[in-house]
Formats: C-alpha cells, structure tokens, sequence
C-alpha cells in the first residue's frame, strides 16, 4: 500500500531557506542543501524547494540550489517558484526536480499544465492552489473558497474546488493546497477545504498551510483525505520531528514509512 | 583487479559506472546517488563512453518505444545487448528495467519491441486504485538476494509507473510490490539486475541497495561502506 507522506518545505529566497510565506520579516533558516540533507535522513519521503523571489535575474542561483539540493537529498524533489514555460520546466528538471509546481503561472496561464504534461508527462506537473475561505452567506450555507495568487495578495474570479478539477483535467498529477487562512497560523489543517477538493479528483493532494502539531497531520489525511502533508517551520525550528509525526500517523492506522536511524 | 600497491588508498579503486544518457532529463539524481555510494560514475552517450567501465545502469525515462528509438540512433542498442549478453553487470532502473524484456505494450500501436535479454513482456498495471503508480510502496522479497543485502523485507520504495514487465521464468524474480495486484518490482539474473523502483531516490534503503549493487559489480569484493558524497557538478 502507498505510504502518507511527510514533505518539509523549503522556502528560498536568494539562495537561502527563510522562515514563513508571508514575505515579512524573513528570517534566515539555513542552506536548503543541507537542511534537504538532514530531512531526507530524518525521513522526510519529499522535499519541496519554493523559490519565493522567483525572480528572473535570480534564475541561476536557483537552479544552482536545486542541484545541490538534488546532489545531496535521495529522495523525491518538488520544485516550484517562477517557472513559466516548458523550457524553464526542462531546465528545473535537468537540475535535478523530480517533479514541478505551478501557482500563479498555472492561473495566468492554464494551457502551460498541459503542454508540460504532454512534454513530461504528468507526474511531473504539480499545480499549487492557495485559497482564501469566502464568507459564508445564508447560515447553514456550503462553505467555498477562492483562489488568490502572488503569495496572496492578488484575488482572482476563480473558485478552488473548479479550478482544482480543472487543473487536473489539464494535466496536473497531483495538488498542493494551501489554506492562505491557515498559512502560518499553526492552527491546524482546512480539513473542509482539502475535502472539499480530495472528494472530487482522483490525483494525489497535499495539504499544506496551518501545521503545529503531530495531530494536525492525522487530520489532514483522515479527515481531509490528503495523500501527503508539508509543513515548514515546525520542522526548520525542530518543534517536532518528521519521526515525531510519522509515528503519530502510524499510532492512528496511517501507513507511513518508518525509517529507524541512528539519532545524532 | 585492484589497484596498484603503493601509497594509493588501500580501500580498492571504485567502481566505474557507466550510467547510459539516451535522452533522460534526470541524470543528476542517478549519478550522484551512485558517487555516494562509492561509484565512479560517468555519463556514457556513446558506445566509446562504456570503455573502461565496470558496470552500466540502464535508467528510465518516458515510454518504451521512443526509449528504444534513442538507443538505436546513439548506437548503443548493440553495445547494451553485447555487454549483458558478456555477462558483465548491469542494472536497469524502471524503463531501464522494462526494456530487458521482449516487448512492452506502452507504445503507439500497443506493441513495442525492446531488447529482448530476458523473457517476458512489459504490461500496463492490473486493477491499479491510481495510475500512473506514484510514491513510497513496500518491497516484498520472493527470494534472498544479495541485492537486497541489509534492507529488511518490506521496506519502501519510491516508484513512478503504470507499467511493469511479467517475466516469462519465474526463477528470475527476487520481490513483488502490490498496488491493485502484485507485479514484479526487482529481478536478478546472473549479473543483469532489474528494480522497477527508482533507487537514486529511495533514501537510505536505495543507497544502501546501490550499494550491494557496486559490491556484486566488483566482485567478491564486499560494499564499500558509507563515502562522502563527494564533488558536485
């Protein structure tokens, strides 16, 4: 049986893994080579490396870092940040990405989910939803969220769940969703957001946005129904440990792979 | 075959690998999985990069037929075939895999011819839950092998497929994975080796089978232990 993952992500800017989404206060958190290093060891089953300058002058540095990501970290490697074209998409795979993630450009563009399907089939192509949860109207109304890019602070006329079956029909083999309300909150998983979208595509969906604690990534699985959970800072401060969370799924029936390794 | 004595390191020469290019965009991952565990691994396009090598990895990448399409324009479908047929090692990694096989449905008409070294042919996965078959599954041994060296039984994978070989001689079939129904997901005969799962990015249980892999390629020779990962491209 396929395992649940834990996947650490990794957000950089200029080269350096910083702390958090919100494009404040940025605090430095490490080389994301050596930090891809240490996860893999500790048992991460996926590293995500988030370029957030995704700027195009930074382009080398960020290839750069995705190799040397890629040389140290034997595990899967999602990149994401600024990709635009097939090209560029082929360029993060020679670097060593196993797979890619879209986010903005996916929305401002949704026929690129296609072309690099085709191009490098669809495995390869991530699509990352943030989504922002809208008010709810008449009590008792279904909730419903919309898609929000650059980093949250631009809102656009889509819903989450559409664009999320759209996506997939366009090629995207799995989902990375991120609750913008949850995103560095620590105040758990939108589990009625990830259900919202798991019941309605048949391609993987990691929950992301809102970790702090082993019991949110039970949740996130059992009641969200994601195959995967990413979470950032907790790991980067060491307020828990992948081993930590796993053994929490493992307690509560998830299938997980355990790694025994000598503690250092 | 060591190495000359002197002041050289006493721990034996590395293995040499040549791990074959023919069109995969991933080649980082496989080569500096291998130079982590002990290899001297070069990129080999041409049948003149396989001089001097120890082993050849066979890595996948895309469907069968375009696959063989590349290995034939490089000329290297014969040197692949005349270096297994020697007996020399060799390990094929998920299309790698695939391709010792005869035939692989994954192609246009449904029919593609591959290189026809062990028995058998490559099918879509039966009553898979998801195709393509994506993440971390348990690897099952049928049979002690010293591929497997080391890794206890069931320990997870990384696979990225929909399709996998069913070899015609059972004999050959060291584990099975089960996503819907069980297939073959590692075979060994003599010195050619075929995973169905991708090793270069399976953690420790991958760098640890690599390693078992350059100790069989060397000899009686054991693995070498845990290196550095040495310089980076």
């Amino acid at each position: 049986m396929l395992a649940r993952r834990v996947i650490p992500c990794l957000d950089v800017a200029n080269g350096r893994v910083v702390k958090g989404t919100k494009f404040v206060d940025l605090t430095d958190e490490g080389d994301p080579a050596e930090l891809a290093e240490r996860y893999a060891r500790e048992g991460a089953d996926e590293i995500v490396f988030l370029d957030i300058t995704a700027a195009h002058e930074g382009r080398g540095t960020m290839l750069e870092g995705v190799r040397r990501t890629a040389s140290r970290a034997f595990v899967p490697l999602t990149v994401g940040g600024g990709v635009r074209t097939v090209a560029e998409m082929r360029d993060v795979l020679r670097a060593g990405a196993d797979k890619v993630s879209f986010n903005t450009a996916a929305v401002a563009d949704p026929d690129l989910l296609t072309g690099c399907a085709r191009k490098f089939g669809s495995q390869a192509v991530v699509c990352a939803i943030d989504a922002r949860r809208l008010p709810t109207g008449a009590a008792g109304s279904a909730p419903a969220w919309e898609v929000v890019t650059h980093g949250g602070r631009r809102q656009t006329e889509l819903e989450a769940v559409a664009w999320a079956i759209r996506a997939v029909e366009l090629g995207a083999g799995e989902l990375l969703v991120t609750s913008m309300d949850r995103d560095g909150t620590r105040s758990g998983f939108d589990t009625e957001l990830l259900r919202a979208i798991s019941s309605q595509v048949r391609v993987p969906v990691i929950a992301s946005g809102g970790a702090s604690g082993p019991d949110d990534f039970v949740a996130a699985v059992r009641d969200g129904g994601a195959d995967a959970v990413l979470a950032a800072s907790i790991f980067h401060r060491r307020m828990h440990s992948i081993a930590s969370v796993k053994a929490a799924m493992a307690e509560a029936g998830l299938p997980v792979r355990i790694v025994e390794e000598a503690v250092s | 075959m060591s190495g000359s004595g002197g002041s050289g390191g006493s721990s034996g020469a590395r293995v040499r690998v040549a791990v074959l290019d023919y069109g995969a965009a991933n080649m980082v991952s496989i080569s500096q999985s291998l130079v982590a565990a002990g290899a001297n691994a070069v990129v080999a396009a041409e049948p003149s990069d396989l001089a001097g090598a120890d082993a050849l990895v066979v890595p996948g990448v895309g469907a069968a037929a375009p696959a063989m399409v590349h290995l034939r324009e490089q000329g290297l479908l014969e040197p692949l075939r005349d270096w297994v047929r020697a007996g020399r090692p060799c390990l094929g990694i998920c299309l790698g895999f695939q391709l010792f096989f005869d035939a692989s449905d994954e192609g246009d008409a449904g029919d593609a011819p591959t290189l026809g070294l062990l028995a058998g042919r490559t099918v879509a996965l039966q009553d898979a839950p998801t195709l393509p078959h994506i993440g971390w599954n348990s690897v099952e041994a049928v049979r002690p092998h010293p591929l497997f060296a080391g890794i206890p039984d069931g320990s997870y994978f990384y696979f990225v497929h929909s399709f996998a070989p069913v070899p015609a001689d059972e004999g050959v079939v060291v584990a099975r994975t089960t996503h819907g129904r069980p297939f073959v997901s590692a075979v060994a005969s003599g010195s050619l080796y075929g995973l169905q799962f991708h090793p270069e990015k399976s953690a420790d249980a991958g760098q640890r089978l690599l390693r078992n892999f350059l100790g069989l390629a060397a000899g009686d020779r054991p693995a070498p232990g845990d290196r550095p990962a040495a310089e980076v491209a």
